[in-house]
């Protein structure tokens, strides 16, 4: 897909009510129907022993796929190993022909999907039908599955009628139960006829060369039982090493794909068992590679192979509720799909759409196979980088970024003329400001005097206990009131607060850009300027800027394989905190004490992706501020990516403005008159979605909530 | 006992299966052949019901029920079976944490009748309810046996506007018959 194409691909998926909205109410139903299935359940548990499962199955394919293979064919069915999908397709076409196939059913198998096998064995002559509902809709509509569990979820009834009638037989009512019948009666002639049946396979188990079906419909039952042929094609991915290994898996799969307990049929199929007529059935099992075992040779992609394909990584995902499956390209989806792309199809062609992750992370804490979704498709981001170069205007950026002496200075003459002097391709705590794109939030200016000149004017006490501050670029130049706040608590609680003069950019934007270099200096400039000074904390209250100190300059050295810094990267880990997580602490040890009886109204709080997800601090800021006077109302999906993250909003805003909106409706429907959150570009974000809104609600740091608040 | 057929019976409901118990054998034989009467069971074509071997029917006196519901046949065909509007079968275990029936499916006739027709009776006795499926993995061993079903409620779909239909390729009925004097010497 070319950029035009891809932008283009988005905006049809944009403007396609029908979609969003559907997308939109399902996410809000899952949400509830997920945390229904799991009660009384550990998820955290569950998934711990996927992922050991997991992790240690793909670092014995070999192994497994062999004592697979052995312990089936023992048991009657034949095993055909390949890494390659040309070769698959061959021994099914072999096979159809040595046996005079005509009539092939299949149950759904992302895996041919992943292959276009209907494609050859229609070009061969012969008639495949898809059983499973969703995926029949779709061959009927020549188009692709947009959802990994729910194929036609893009879909109205309406269309389905209108497929129904046009593909099938005229004159189908879009009445959901009426339209289930039909395809009920016209498959079952197709299963009952066919002689060869299809079908994926959702695990495999190495002792036994068993098969796990998982199906709600039954489809997978027929078609492994009236067809006298049975071919499962299974990714090596799906093999686990013993039957018990399979109980975790079964207890997250269901419950997260589906909200169900358990899906109506599973099944164990471990050799052949007779056929309606007696004979033994021939049970072909492929167990194809198509570069998963490249990838369970990266150590960083490894654990993309864990994924149990559920789902739950759509369903959470702020993007894909809005763009839907299309845009991500013809297999697989979302941000997994994304990677599954990236490697089982080739890199190039997850160069678009790995831009569609926003980083909220959200996929993160609900994924079975504890999968960094978006952590890897940084890495994609940064390979792809490393590939094909950086765009010019990237590397100008970068260039200037990477001298912080010219970057603070061009910063300073920005707040002089307030006027764009480049294209305004900058990002996160870079010059957002200097862009022209404000078509949905107003943007700030820049401070008449940055942070690290005001703080210098600060009559600090002469405490013995000393932190140290990174500010972060928007609140050095933008939002400097937000840091004086901070000093002013630290202060209180007999700290004096150090602004090591050297720090520069944290480094995000670069990073999540993929020009790492770029970021490995603003690391090396940031580790030398910030570990100077003798302190037991370096203090941040921007959640990005925390999370680059305490993980990311350790990832992107251990992206690039530097290791001479990687001492002073841990050493800067360990002292780094977030604005809230270290005032509670101050309020918990009694040096920092409320005023009293204050009663400061009515407030709603947006958590900031990196404070929740990342660094794991969501009621620290929620208690401080009801500590303080405040009455919190809780907004609707108040966890949920308010659009921002960096240059997102200025690569792809169509995506951005829209997740925007949402977050300020949200918003409103408390009837809070502030809102408040840890993180300066969400409030940049959200401050400026308000004044463009107009609604009177007042959106800042929690640092300024609490600045007035302590004795 | 009691406590864990109450828990199978609420989750197989949940999941729109419809659960009935008994104490003695006659009485869920007596059942199951009132059931048919009533779902028009007979001789008549696309009428049939389809009952798969097991403890439950095997020891009956089998032409005296052909004689009370025409139309039941115990000779399992894929064409019986299609044209059938009931297939009972019994089954080896139960789960009561997710209201799940499983069974030793190699036999292809137990499959046939719990696929093909609408309504699909199975028949358990009460002492068969396991907690869990690790449990049930105990009894029936994926090392021994090539085919073995999990079966938890009708056969649905939401692939159409998500919207939760009941029966798409298998039966849209599920109906357990729980008995709770039924000696099974199955797997
Ligand atoms: S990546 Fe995780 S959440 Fe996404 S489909 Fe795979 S297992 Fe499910
Ligand atoms: S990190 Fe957020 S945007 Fe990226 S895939 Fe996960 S949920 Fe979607």
């Amino acid at each position: 897909m070319s950029t035009t194409e891809f932008k283009e691909s988005i905006a049809t998926a944009l403007n396609n009510g029908n979609l969003t909205g559907a997308l939109g109410r399902f996410s809000e139903a899952y949400r509830i129907s997920r945390a229904k299935a799991y009660e009384g359940i550990d998820f955290e548990v569950v998934r711990d022993q996927i992922e050991a499962i997991k992790c240690s199955a793909s670092s014995r394919f070999e192994e497994l796929a062999e004592q697979f293979k052995k312990n089936a064919e023992a048991r009657g069915a034949k095993v055909f190993r390949t890494s390659d999908p040309a070769q698959v397709k061959q021994y099914i076409l072999d096979l159809a022909r040595s046996k005079g196939v005509k009539r092939v059913v299949k149950s759904k198998s992302m895996a041919s999907e992943e292959i276009h096998l209907n494609k050859a064995l229609e070009g061969a002559g012969m008639e495949v039908d898809e059983t499973d509902l969703g995926e029949w809709i779709i061959q009927l509509a020549h188009q692709t599955p947009s959802h990994m569990v729910m194929p036609a979820i893009h879909m109205t009834k309406e269309e389905v009628a209108t497929v129904f009638s046009q593909e099938v037989e005229e004159g189908q009512m879009p009445d959901i139960p009426k339209l289930v019948k039909f395809a009920r009666a016209k498959l079952r002639p197709k299963f009952l006829q066919a002689d060869m049946g299809i079908s994926g396979a959702n695990i495999a188990v190495a002792e036994t060369g068993s098969l796990v079906i998982v199906t709600n419909e039954g489809n997978a039952r027929l078609v492994s039982t009236l067809p006298k042929i049975h071919v499962a094609i299974v990714g090596i991915e799906k093999l686990v090493a013993m039957v018990k290994e399979i109980m975790p898996i079964l207890t997250a799969l269901p419950r997260s794909a589906t909200g169900q307990l358990l899906t109506s049929y599973v099944s164990i199929i471990s050799g052949a068992v007779p056929n309606v007529d007696g004979s033994p059935k021939e049970l072909h099992i492929i167990l194809m590679d198509n570069h998963r075992s490249d990838m369970a040779k990266d150590p960083m992609f490894k654990p993309a192979l864990q994924c149990i394909r559920c789902a739950t990584c759509l369903n959470v995902c702020p993007v894909f509720r809005l763009v839907g499956g299309h845009v991500f390209g013809k297999t697989y989806t979302g941000g997994i799909g994304t990677i599954l792309t990236a490697w089982f199809d080739e890199l190039k062609k997850a160069d678009d759409i790995q831009g569609l992750c926003i980083q909220c992370g959200a996929c993160v804490a609900v994924c079975p196979g504890k999968i960094d979704i978006p952590g890897l498709i940084l890495e994609l981001r940064r390979r792809l980088v490393v590939e094909k170069g950086q765009s010019m205007t990237m590397k100008a950026i970068f260039g200037v970024v990477n001298n912080r002496r010219l970057f603070h200075s061009m910063l300073r003459m920005a707040s002089v003329t307030q006027k764009p002097f480049t294209s305004g391709r900058f990002i996160r705590h870079l010059p957002l400001f200097l862009s022209d794109m404000t078509e949905f939030r107003s943007l700030p200016a820049v401070a008449p005097s940055p942070l690290r000149d005001t703080i210098k004017k600060i009559v600090q006490p002469k405490a013995k206990e000393k932190v140290a501050f990174y500010a972060g670029c928007l609140i050095d130049f933008c939002y400097p009131e937000m840091g004086e706040s901070l000093v002013k608590i630290l202060n209180k609680a007999n700290i004096e607060v150090i602004f090591p003069d050297d720090q520069t950019c944290c480094g995000a934007p670069a990073r999540y850009n993929g020009a790492y270099e770029t970021a490995a200096g603003n690391a090396r400039d940031n580790i030398k300027a910030l570990l100077e000074a003798d302190v037991k904390y370096v203090v941040s209250a921007c959640p990005t800027c925390t999370v680059a100190l305490k993980h990311d300059f350790i990832e992107t050295f251990k992206s690039l394989g530097i290791t001479d810094a990687m001492a002073e990267a841990e050493k800067l880990s360990a002292k780094a905190i977030d604005f809230s997580t270290l005032v509670k602490k101050l309020v918990d040890e009694g040096r920092l004490t409320f005023k009293e009886g204050e009663d400061l109204g009515k407030i709603t709080y947006h958590d900031s992706c990196h404070l929740k997800r990342t660094l794991k601090a969501s009621e620290e800021p929620r208690e401080l501020l009801k500590k303080a006077g405040h009455e919190l109302t809780e907004m609707f999906e108040c966890d949920i990516c308010c659009g921002m993250a960096g240059s997102y909003s200025i690569k792809l805003p169509e995506i951005s403005a829209p997740i925007l909106e949402r977050k300020l409706k949200n918003i409103k429907e408390t009837g809070a008159s502030k809102v408040v959150m840890d993180c300066p570009g969400c409030v940049m974000q959200i401050r400026g979605g308000l004044d463009k809104d107009g609604a009177p609600i007042h959106a800042e740091h929690t640092a300024e909530s609490l600045a007035n608040r302590f004795k | 006992m009691n406590a864990v057929f109450e828990a199978f019976k609420t989750r197989a409901e949940a999941v729109s299966a419809e659960v009935h118990r008994f104490k003695t054998r006659e009485e869920g034989l007596t059942f199951i052949l009132g059931f048919l009467k009533d779902a028009g069971v007979s001789d008549a074509p696309e009428c049939g019901a389809v009952w798969a071997a097991g403890t439950f029917i095997d020891g009956a006196a089998k032409d005296d029920l052909k004689v009370k519901v025409p139309g039941i046949c115990f000779d399992i065909t894929q064409a019986a079976s299609a044209a059938s509007k009931v297939g009972i079968s019994q089954l080896d275990w139960a789960i009561s944490a997710t209201g799940t029936l499983v069974q030793d499916a190699s036999a292809v006739d137990k499959r046939l009748v719990s696929t093909l027709p609408p309504i699909h009776m199975a028949v358990i006795g009460t002492e068969r309810i396991l907690a869990d499926m690790g449990s049930v993995l105990e009894k029936l061993r994926p090392e021994q046996l090539n085919y073995i079903s999990f079966i938890t409620g009708p056969s649905r779909t939401a692939d159409i506007e998500r919207v939760l239909t009941i029966g798409v390729h298998g039966p849209e009925r599920l109906i357990i018959v729980v008995v709770d004097e039924l000696q099974q010497v199955t797997a």
